[in-house]
């Protein structure tokens, strides 16, 4: 049963998928479609849409915040497969954390009153729930986050399919 | 951002008819909706059964339109797909929304 969960993770020998962005709202959406297409059809509906949420808010963070008021830098996000799920690096070269510490990830109060009730801060509520091993550092220029995402990857898989995805990936 | 709009049981019925409402659409999502439902008033039932995946940013919009168009209408939602549901869920806005299965009056139209 061990040997099904490694042999079927794609890049089995730890190899990461790389991704490269422009921190725009824009670029977040397409890149996330790459990614998702990258994954194939190595996850079930339900992991799929964790992968989604937490680095559609990741990156989106990254715009809204580590560049706020500067011009839009660039994004690397290295994804490597693993036994336990998928481990996530994310790098910017953009403003620090706050402190240099990650939020602390508490959802927002729900009021009775309508005007009072929230129209944000939930995403790192959503990053700390569906991640583990979360991570920040601050280098000399740039954010590191490293976290995992734990999913199960799929038995049964297509290799030349996911072979495929990958040189897509390296391609691009 | 394209929304379509039909009374069904006399709500409005405003059908998404995108795959996203993420950050990238999140401004264009309000104000299309602001001009649909202006001057509505009793039900608007947004039918998300075509959209796959919210961001924060896409939820917050909706949160900001249901204040939009509040107190003289109220917002519904239906037809949530898996994705969008757990982020209703995970942040405990499914509490502060009317939220159905389906869009009232579909099962009659498929018969038709």
């Amino acid at each position: 049963m061990q040997s099904d969960a490694t042999a079927h993770a794609p890049d089995q020998a730890g190899e990461s998928a790389r991704f490269r962005l422009q921190a725009s709202e824009r670029e977040v959406r397409r890149v996330l479609g790459r990614i998702m297409a990258h994954l194939g059809d190595g996850l079930a509906e339900p992991d799929r849409g964790t992968v989604e949420i937490v680095l559609a808010e990741v990156l989106n963070n990254i715009v809204e915040h580590a560049y706020a008021r500067c011009p839009p830098g660039r994004i690397r996000l290295f994804l490597t497969p693993i036994e336990e799920g998928l481990a996530c690096r994310v790098e910017d070269d953009g403003h620090p954390m706050p402190s240099l510490v990650l939020p602390d990830g508490r959802l927002p109060d729900i009021s009775d009153e309508l005007d009072l009730l929230p129209e944000g801060g939930w995403g790192w509520s959503l990053i700390r729930s569906l991640t583990a091993d979360l991570i920040y550092e601050r280098t000399a220029r740039a954010n590191r986050l490293t976290f995992r995402i734990p999913v199960s990857w799929k038995a049964c898989r297509d290799p030349d399919r996911d072979m495929v995805a990958r040189q897509r990936v390296a391609g691009g | 951002m394209k929304l379509t709009s039909e009374m069904i049981d006399g709500a409005q019925v405003v059908r998404v008819e995108e795959e996203r409402i993420d950050a990238s659409v999140a401004i264009q999502f309000k104000d299309r909706m602001r001009e649909l439902a202006a001057g509505a008033s009793g039900r608007v039932i947004l039918d998300m059964g075509r959209v796959g995946f919210v961001d924060s940013s896409g939820l917050g919009a909706i949160v900001a339109v249901m204040k939009l168009l509040a107190p003289a209408t109220k917002l519904e939602l239906a037809a949530l797909t898996p994705t969008v549901g757990k982020v209703f869920h995970m942040t405990r806005m499914d509490s502060v929304f009317a939220i159905h299965p389906e869009v009232p009056g579909e099962g009659m139209r498929h018969a038709v």
